[in-house]
């Protein structure tokens, strides 16, 4: 048994090593100018990260701004609105959503969600918010948008679906000391629900954005894959995730290799502290004691 | 000032269970009433009737009518507007963990729509002082947290929250059962000073506490209000058999 865990350290271990080892050449080369460096030019050999770094921020940025809102608006409707009946289905539902294989995810953006927004949403908001400089044409359909739109969707029930269990974890002395005081039912969920139970959210919402970070071949299918870094939002990008898939098969020089592998270490670190931090948020509320502070 | 409670033919369920059963009594302003019964004979119930707390339960049921101060507060109006009149503080202190002792003892105005920074330091001040925890806590009001408070603290911190929204009616449901014997002193010596400004009611299963702070007296028994008098009668001439074996300790 114990074998059995220390083996998944062990398995941690090995990968940090081997990420560090093939990565040899390329840190080597480039060291820390690898991460700034916005040229990624296979041909002359010059391999810089930035684009792929402002690709994975935005976009996961983009899925936050999406999913947050509407993945909080679930758990409270799903805690405290939603007739008895309805709610198993509901969060039934809901959590189905994560078990939907990321390809199937990428398959149907391409064929259902890529025109939909070419067609019908991006015109929309290339008319209200042009003048931001974030949704200009060309529009393809493809690109960064895209890939934080099918985010959203891919995040929504993990968000959701932890909210739900820390703010069930608020003890109902608290919603009826809000109560008592004359408050009408959203005061009370703002008050004596959000607002006790705001660490185990936003613990959620960094879980999200560890999924968001990581998420490869969803992204890779829509994002339009271009290593620039471009203001507007409808632009085709690419992120840390959706370089490694689209490109390691035709790597055939080491350091074409290499750099790509450096790529996969800094996300594996940047993922793993996220995650990290997301538990130890989530884990403080929904251990029983109601945070004191912040 | 406070004002006098009409109760009239109140019937209450939890689900299928007929926890209180026509009850009628008139509780007067500006005095303690205490309620005494053993576990389940529905005198919690009862008191959360009297703010409309009790049909926040999904399954719970009430018919009959409440008057406050004239007022049916089962047809006049809101249950929002009732619980703002009414003051409750629950068994278990249940201050707010996230905010500090003041922005606690300000949450009810807050509710209320009062941002004026003046008037919350004052009802703030006068209402941590009516609930004699003003010279424990002056010097961090806004530096420590509700839960940082012991509990007897906590419990004179959640009286202070009810009171500082000037309530008419102050409910208590066995406020002191938590807490210590020294802070269920500074619980009991507070309703003394409080009752000149506010009705209380007072739910508790300590029949002593009852002796010692209330004018009248109700003995709840299966649901139904045995007997309701004037505490010195209550305890010492009981017209009804079953509160004579109650409070000589035959039962309960």
């Amino acid at each position: 048994m114990i074998l059995c865990a220390i083996s998944i350290f062990a398995i941690v271990a090995l990968i940090a090593t081997e990420l560090v080892t093939h990565s040899e050449i390329s840190l080597h080369k480039f060291g820390w100018k690898f991460f700034v460096g916005s040229a990624w030019n296979p041909v002359t050999n010059k391999f810089g990260a930035l684009p792929f770094i402002y690709g994975t921020i935005v976009s996961s940025l983009v899925a936050l701004a999406l999913a947050v809102p509407l993945a909080v608006g679930v758990a409270v409707f799903l805690t405290e609105m939603c007739p008895r009946a309805l709610r198993g289905m509901l969060s039934f539902v809901t959590e189905l959503l994560a078990a939907i294989p990321s390809v199937v995810y990428g398959l149907w953006a391409i064929f259902v969600l890529v025109p939909l927004l070419r067609n019908y949403v991006d015109p929309v908001f290339i008319k209200l918010l042009g003048w931001t400089g974030l949704f200009t044409r060309p529009d393809f359909g493809i690109g960064m948008f895209a890939a934080g739109v099918i985010l959203a969707i891919m995040i929504l029930p993990i968000i959701s679906s932890l909210t739900r269990e820390v703010m069930s974890a608020v003890p109902h002395t608290q919603r009826e000391a809000v109560l008592a005081l004359g408050a009408t039912r959203w005061e009370m969920i703002r008050m004596g629900v959000l607002r006790n139970a705001r660490i185990g959210i936003v613990g959620s919402i960094i879980l999200g954005l560890g999924r968001a970070l990581g998420e490869t071949m969803a992204v890779a299918m829509v994002i339009g894959s271009s290593p620039t870094i471009s203001k507007s939002l409808l632009a085709p990008a690419a992120t840390m995730a959706s370089v490694i898939a689209n490109e390691f098969a035709e790597a055939a020089d080491d350091t074409y290799r290499s750099a790509l592998i450096e790529i996969g270490l800094a996300l594996f670190l940047v993922t793993i502290v996220v995650n990290i931090l997301a538990r130890l948020l989530v884990w403080a509320v929904t251990r029983g004691a109601p945070a004191r502070t912040a | 000032m406070g004002v006098g409670i009409e109760v009239n033919k109140l019937n209450a369920w939890y689900g299928a269970n007929h926890t209180l059963q026509d009850i009628t009594l008139h509780i007067p302003a500006n005095e303690a009433t205490a309620l005494i019964g053993p576990s389940g004979c529905g005198k919690s119930t009862f008191v959360r009737c009297l703010n409309r707390m009790h049909e926040t339960n999904p399954i719970a049921k009430v018919t009959g009518d409440v008057k406050v101060g004239g007022m049916d507060i089962y047809s006049d109006i809101s249950a929002v507007e009732v619980r703002r009149r009414i003051g409750m503080v629950f068994q278990r202190p249940n201050p707010f963990p996230t905010m500090s002792i003041y922005d606690n003892v300000a949450s009810g105005l807050r509710l209320n729509g009062y941002r004026n920074r003046r008037v919350l330091d004052e009802v703030v001040e006068r209402s941590l002082t009516h609930a004699a925890l003003w010279d424990e806590v002056k010097h961090d009001l806004k530096k420590k947290s509700g839960a940082s408070l012991s509990g007897g603290q906590q419990q004179r911190l959640c009286i202070a929250r009810a009171l500082a929204v000037d309530p008419e009616v102050l409910l208590m449901d066995e406020p002191a059962s938590a807490l210590d014997p020294v802070s269920t002193a500074k619980i009991e010596d507070l309703i003394f000073q409080l009752k000149v400004q506010y009705t209380i009611v007072i739910v508790t299963h300590n029949m002593q506490q009852a002796a010692r702070v209330a004018e009248r007296t109700g003995f709840f028994l299966n649901g139904k209000l045995i007997e309701f008098d004037s505490t010195h009668k209550i305890f010492t001439n009981p017209s009804d058999k079953r509160t004579e074996d109650y409070i000589t300790g035959r039962f309960g």
